[in-house]
């Protein structure tokens, strides 16, 4: 009841560990340094027929799954600081800004990438230059949110379009599918666990006695 | 015994023979080389060989001739007669000894066997009637001894013995004697049998033995055998040509002609094509000069195509010394002349790509310091950035502090002595009339003395590097301003130390050129000048600093102060930096109300110099004569580093003493306390009020930059107060005092500035626009500090995640901001609305954000859009609003956005006049720097 209620004024500021923290990854790296080696698995909810979060139970558990699932993500180098950065912005006027922005990042990107590929597949002659332009633009999104293998793999694709280089940049545009289509999905999950955990802490019981 | 000797003989005698076979020449310096084995195993080794003779196309006749005739082959041929006769000679001596040795024997046998018969005939007379007695006894040995016992002693003793047992002197024992003896004589004769057979047989061996003839003809089939061996593969052509170059020989192991078809005719005759020309002139040259030569020719002829020959020909002489003709030796060389033809393309190929390669090197190397230098713009710390940015939107403060020339000079030289690596000698020279302590930006001041002294160091590789400071008077700065011809360093430096001589007569001259204009000018304000005199009065110093480097030339001296400019690309490549440090020097110096100069003469040396007006609290320094001189001693007597005039930091003490050289200092406090009633009078004069005005009024009238940012001050002053007062310089300078504490020297810099337009009285038109009123000044500040606590920021971006990200960040930093997408609303904002600040992407579609800098940057300058108007209508955009175009009230701090501050050259962003900039992705703390920066 009492954790419930912590979470519920600003839900976000747990996960990052501070409003204005500067190594709040570091510490969520460390915190998950156990569960990082492998593939990050959320935890099984208990056997109840209900999901717990529904029950309005499991907010402190899906709190430290989302930290868990943040720490893997900073670990693996999928995210960085600038994520923090990202959900240091959303407050009380602005409660769904990180899910809003990524949202659009994920809009804006599916286009690039949907570009990319068109002006790669396409037979004579690739236009590098409209190539950079959009590498440009996702990099420049990509590092807003602290997407940082979409933006490494950005880097990677724009030094082959600036070489002229084909092979290089269909490797290229093939991994960049894939990390964004990895990280789209981690967020996803990262999100979900947000809701429930929103949801969950929102659940108010009728106190019983007194 | 004697056979043996013989056949060694012999054997000795043919490997002495064989060498004789070639030229003497040759036999005598290289004959080892040409060593044919023994005969017989020569011989084997030869059977094995299959000669085939054919190729030899000889004139056997001509051949004969040659042996007969020339002197080598008649020597030859007299050689080989004189050994066979030797040898002939030798084998009859040796069968002479023989014979005599046999005779020698048969005669001695004879002697024996007539001994023998002698003895018998003695012996037999004895026999028949010995009447004389004989003793019995011993004496008969006596008979015995006389017959000679050499070669029958055993024998004979033997038969003594046979004889003792034997009946002496009996007819048996006479018979047995005649029977031994015939035994030895059968023996004997036996003997001579056997060496006659002997004898016969090495006769019939003799005669066995070979003619000279056949030896010879033996000798040379060998010679021919082993010249056809070595030569039977070799692709060489040896051939023997006439007085007229006709062929008489040739050899030719690849024959591709009969021999009807060469010998007797010359290579004219028998080949056509180039080089047999040259061939046939060369044989003739060869001819000619009695002398061998060898020769590389290439032949192009039908019958075997392209070859190139080494050629030796060398000419053949008669006994009488003519030359009757050539020996010739081609070598066919086409496929080494052609290898090394290659090989020397390799070569050259090898150097030029070489050469590229260094050239490339070059390259490379220019490029990393290029990037390097990109590098370093980009990551230039944030102090050196500052004063820059700070320069260039005009908005830097500048500190007014307390402190000691002497201290700062002493202390820029010692910290430029400790990171010293040449050896230079560091020295600063401060005239005694420069007061101990001023009031200014020592902060800016101390950097732009490090940086010319890094400079004078960097530039400067043996000699010194010095400072000289002193107070000049403020019209011999603004002289020393408009000076633009270049001087010579050492004229200058000369010019320098007579100055330094004569600092009060110096000082006298300015006191009576300043003090009339002085009493016109501030008659109308009488009051208000005692005031603020009583306080505190103005001081130019003059500081040169000076170096014994390479110099600048003098077409290099105006751009000298430009941004990333250099003398010369070289000089970047050879001493690095940016070009940044003497631009920043001089806006920083131009700031600050002073001009800095500069003088070189090219390979002796350069002096900057700068003319800076200091204040001077003359409540600390006393405005009394007699007191402030008492002041002076007791300063001197207890602490050196306020009056010290010297410096020097040797070589040798490089970054670890500072020395203050004691003598030239005690010389310096010597003349100074002579003279210190003169001396002294700079010091004095502070009290005097129109020093301070003067070297106020005359700063920088020629300044162009200042008088275009004159404009902004007078609308704004204009506008707000409505009054227009004759200037009161005293109120300028209280007020210039009062803006520098309340941080805005901007505008104190334009007051400075207006000011002077007015005493400059240049033009009555403009005398009468700027006038401004001390009152003004505080109104217009406090505006300007009221506007900065709400700044109007505008965002250029196209990216909707970065614009919400940076707008959102903004939100919680308590500032809103505009947003635009591209450059080309970006200029349309700028013109519509004043922003402070402006933070541009550079990456944009339409327009760019370092084009859209560019043309806000043209406008700032030139007060029209047309530039942006342009640009726009080419991109066929909206035109801009006409009714909005107005003067732009200053330089907006513009800073990039950049994805990567590398790839979108820092340079780059500088050059289109941006004032720094963010790399993405902006945080929380880089917008607070930025903001702070530029919004404060």
């Amino acid at each position: 009841m009492g954790s419930g209620g912590r979470l519920t004024g600003n839900r976000l500021q747990g996960v990052v560990g501070g409003r204005r923290g500067c190594n709040g990854a570091e510490e969520l790296a460390r915190a998950g340094a156990c569960e990082v080696t492998g593939e990050w698995k959320s935890r099984s909810p208990v056997k109840t027929g209900l999901p717990l979060w529904m029950l309005g139970l499991g907010a402190d558990l899906l709190w430290a799954d989302m930290n868990r699932l943040l720490a893997f993500l900073f670990h693996q180098g999928v995210l960085d600081e600038q994520f923090l950065q990202l959900q240091q912005l959303q407050d009380e006027t602005s409660p769904n800004f990180v899910s809003e922005v990524v949202n659009i990042y994920f809009h804006e990107s599916e286009k690039l990438l949907r570009n990319l590929r068109g002006l790669l597949m396409e037979r004579e002659f690739s236009d590098y230059k409209k190539m950079g332009i959009h590498l440009n633009q996702l990099m420049g999104s990509s590092s807003s949110i602290g997407a940082k293998r979409v933006t490494n793999v950005c880097l990677a694709f724009r030094a082959a379009t600036e070489h002229n280089n084909r092979p290089g940049c269909l490797r290229a545009l093939e991994m960049l599918e894939h990390e964004y289509c990895y990280l789209k999905n981690k967020l996803h999950e990262l999100f979900q666990i947000e809701q429930q955990r929103a949801l969950a802490a929102g659940v108010r019981y009728p106190v019983q006695n007194n | 015994m004697v056979c043996e000797k013989e056949s060694e003989c012999i054997e000795d005698m043919e490997v002495e023979i064989l060498p004789s076979m070639w030229p003497e020449d040759i036999g005598s310096e290289v004959g080892k080389q040409f060593n044919i084995e023994k005969p017989g195993r020569d011989q084997d080794m030869l059977e094995d060989v299959t000669i085939i003779e054919e190729p030899t196309i000889a004139d056997f006749k001509r051949l004969m001739e040659l042996t007969n005739f020339t002197e080598k082959g008649s020597s030859q041929l007299a050689y080989l007669m004189k050994h066979w006769e030797y040898k002939q000679a030798n084998a009859s001596r040796l069968l002479r000894e023989e014979l005599d040795s046999l005779s020698k024997q048969r005669q001695d046998v004879e002697l024996r066997k007539m001994e023998i018969l002698e003895e018998h005939r003695f012996e037999e007379e004895r026999y028949g009637g010995d009447k004389r007695p004989v003793s019995i006894l011993e004496d008969v040995y006596d008979i015995w001894q006389d017959v000679p016992r050499r070669k029958n002693k055993v024998v004979v003793q033997n038969k003594r013995i046979e004889i003792d047992a034997a009946e002496y002197d009996t007819v048996k024992y006479w018979k047995q004697r005649a029977l031994h003896s015939e035994k030895l004589l059968e023996a004997s004769i036996q003997r001579e049998q056997i060496l006659q057979e002997k004898l016969q047989e090495r006769i019939k061996n003799i005669e066995r033995q070979s003619s000279p003839v056949e030896e010879l003809s033996q000798i040379l089939k060998r010679a021919d055998n082993f010249l056809h061996f070595i030569l039977q593969n070799a692709p060489v052509v040896i051939g023997h040509q006439d007085k007229e170059l006709r062929y008489r020989f040739i050899y030719n192991h690849f024959p591709s002609l009969q021999e009807e078809d060469i010998i007797g005719k010359t290579d004219i005759e028998i080949f056509t094509g180039s080089g047999v020309k040259e061939s046939q002139e060369f044989k003739r040259e060869v001819l000619e000069k009695g002398l061998p030569a060898k020769r590389e020719i290439t032949f192009e002829t039908e019958l075997f195509g392209s070859k190139t020959f080494l050629i030796y020909v060398e000419p053949v002489f008669s006994k009488a010394g003519e030359t009757i003709g050539i020996n010739y030796m081609g070598m066919d060389v086409t496929d080494q002349v052609r290898k090394r033809e290659r090989m020397a393309k390799i070569r050259e190929e090898i150097a030029v790509q070489k050469a590229k390669e260094t050239e490339l090197n070059k390259t490379i190397h220019i490029t990393e310091e290029t990037m390097r230098a990109k590098q370093m713009l980009a990551t230039m710390s944030h102090e050196i950035r500052s004063p820059l940015s700070g320069v260039e939107s005009g908005v830097m403060k500048l500190e007014a502090t307390k402190f000691r020339p002497r201290e700062v000079l002493k202390h820029v030289l010692q910290t430029a002595a400790a990171s010293l690596q040449k050896i230079l000698t560091l020295e600063g020279h401060v005239s005694d009339d420069v007061p101990i302590e001023v009031v200014g930006d020592v902060l800016r001041i101390r950097q732009i003395l490090t940086n010319l002294i890094s400079n004078a160091i960097k530039f400067t590789h043996e000699g010194k590097v010095g400072i000289n400071l002193y107070v000049v008077s403020g019209t011999q700065a603004n002289e020393d301003r408009c000076l633009s011809t270049p001087q010579s360093s050492s004229d200058r430096n000369l010019l320098d130390a007579q100055r330094h001589d004569h600092p009060p007569s110096q000082n006298h001259a300015f006191h009576g050129e300043c003090i009339s204009p002085v009493k016109s000018e501030c008659s109308a304000n009488g009051d208000t000048e005692e005031h603020h005199h009583s306080t505190e009065t103005t001081v130019w110093i003059r500081c040169d600093v000076y170096d014994t480097g390479i110099g600048i030339p003098e077409t290099a001296i105006p751009t000298l102060f430009k941004r990333y400019m250099q003398v010369g690309a070289d000089h970047t490549r050879k001493y690095g930096g940016t070009g940044l440090g003497l631009a920043i020097c001089k806006q920083l110096v131009e700031l600050m109300g002073g001009d800095l100069t500069v003088s070189s003469k090219e390979h002796h040396g350069s002096t900057f110099t700068f003319i800076l007006p200091y204040k001077v609290s003359i409540i600390e320094e006393n405005s009394d004569d007699t007191d402030e001189l008492s002041d002076m001693e007791n300063d001197e007597g207890t602490c050196d580093d306020t009056t010290e005039s010297f410096f020097q930091f040797q070589p040798r003490t490089l970054g670890s003493l500072f020395s203050s050289n004691g003598s030239s200092r005690t010389q310096k406090l010597l003349t100074h306390k002579i003279g210190y009633t003169s001396s002294n009078t700079s010091e004095c004069s502070f009290s005097f009020p129109s020093h301070d005005i003067i070297s106020k009024g005359t700063c920088s009238v020629q300044d162009s930059s200042l008088v275009v940012d004159t404009p902004e001050i007078s609308e704004s002053s204009a506008s707000s107060s409505g009054q227009s007062r004759e200037t009161n310089i005293e109120n300028v300078v209280s007020r210039d005092k009062y803006c520098q504490d309340k941080g805005i020297a901007d505008s104190s810099k334009h007051m400075v500035a207006a000011l002077e337009m007015d005493i400059a009285t240049k033009s009555s038109e403009l005398q009468q626009k700027f006038k401004v009123q001390g009152n003004v000044t505080s109104i217009f500040a406090s505006e300007l500090t009221k506007s900065t606590s709400k700044p109007k920021i505008l965002l250029v971006e196209d990216s909707k995640i970065n614009i919400m990200v940076t707008q959102s960040m903004m939100k919680q930093l308590g500032h809103s901001i505009d947003v635009v997408n591209n450059g080309a609303e970006a200029v349309r904002a700028v013109q519509q609305c004043s922003y402070d600040l402006v933070l541009m992407d550079v990456c944009m579609p339409i327009m760019n954000g370092l084009q859209a800098t560019k043309l806000i940057r043209s406008f700032e300058e030139s007060g029209k859009w047309d530039a942006a108007r342009k640009a726009l209508m080419e991109l066929n955009l909206a035109d801009l609003d006409y009714e909005c175009s107005g003067p732009s009230k200053k330089r907006i701090p513009i800073v990039a956005m950049t994805a990567n501050a590398l790839s979108e050259s820092a340079e780059e962003c500088f050059a289109n006049g941006m004032d720094s900039f963010v790399s993405k992705p902006v945080t929380f703390q880089k917008l607070k720097e930025c903001l702070e920066q530029y919004l404060s």
